[in-house]
């Protein structure tokens, strides 16, 4: 896989079908429903202890406007990465353009499915600095590869919107 | 807010007065020093009586350390090393203290930094 920044598009080319699968799952991944600890990290709450009557009027005003913005981000992504649906055989030296102008969105939802994988699967700060353990072992390492393989597309986009 | 200072005879127990911030407690007066009662009043702005709520960003290990240091630039208009500075007292100390004002404001930085993910909350300065 190769990623560079060319004119107002961020490419990613030479992708193979097991990493156009990750990319592929970034909404899905990122959407917390039916994960209690995702959707409690999601959606945190804005003070520490106990103040019920602000908590309730954040899930009431609040809450609704973030899972707009969201929504919209991943919806983003999502039509982005349809330049990559076929076939598995069909998905071999795929590439992937993202114009610029989405770089908010990718960085939003790329955040939203780490946290989300993190939190489904309650990684250790030891685990997710731990970037050289395979992919291969199980499920859950295979998770961990995916929180990072996000990271670095983040910390792409974001030196190049630092340019 | 009001605040009462009576210069009368000292009582036998003193009670205490709650004095606000930044009003200096009169001299106690002489036994034989009997005057009318004075009453300060000082008044304040809402703005000023709700000072001050922190805006506070928790350690987060999931987070970019380059992420978390854009997000402080964008939202709060942070040069890069305030920015990065903030970001590192986060990481190292768990918490840091981004903003401080008046409460609608923060509230408002809260949800900006909710809205890039971020663990803020509002803390009241006790």
């Amino acid at each position: 896989m190769e990623i560079c920044r060319r004119k107002n598009q961020i490419e990613i080319s030479e992708l193979d079908p097991f990493l156009a699968e990750l990319l592929r799952q970034i909404p899905s991944c990122a959407n917390p429903e039916g994960a209690p600890a995702a959707e409690q990290r999601i959606f945190s709450p804005p003070v520490n202890g106990k103040e019920p009557e602000m908590c309730a009027e954040w899930k009431m005003y609040v809450q609704p406007e973030l899972r707009r913005l969201f929504q919209s981000a991943t919806e983003t992504v999502g039509a982005d990465l349809k330049q990559l649906n076929g076939t598995e055989q069909s998905l071999t030296n795929r590439t992937l353009r993202i114009p610029t102008k989405h770089s908010d969105a990718w960085l939003s939802a790329l955040n939203q499915a780490r946290l989300v994988i993190a939190a489904k699967n309650n990684f250790t700060e030891l685990e997710l600095s731990d970037h050289l353990r395979s992919p291969i072992g199980s499920r859950r390492d295979l998770s961990l590869f995916q929180v990072n393989f996000y990271g670095f597309l983040q910390e792409f986009i974001l030196r190049e919107l630092d340019c | 807010m009001l605040a009462f200072f009576m210069t009368a005879e000292p009582l036998a127990a003193e009670v205490a007065v709650p004095v606000a911030p930044g009003i200096p407690r009169p001299k106690s007066a002489g036994p034989s020093n009997v005057g009318a009662p004075t009453i300060e009043k000082e008044t304040r702005t809402e703005e000023e009586l709700d000072l001050p709520w922190h805006v506070v960003v928790h350690n987060d290990p999931v987070n970019l350390m380059s992420y978390v240091t854009m997000v402080f630039q964008r939202v709060f208009g942070y040069p890069r090393d305030k920015a990065e500075r903030h970001m590192l007292e986060v990481h190292q100390k768990g918490r840091s203290i981004l903003w401080s004002g008046v409460r609608e404001r923060a509230e408002l930085y809260v949800q900006q930094l909710h809205g890039y993910l971020l663990l803020a909350t509002i803390e009241k300065v006790s």
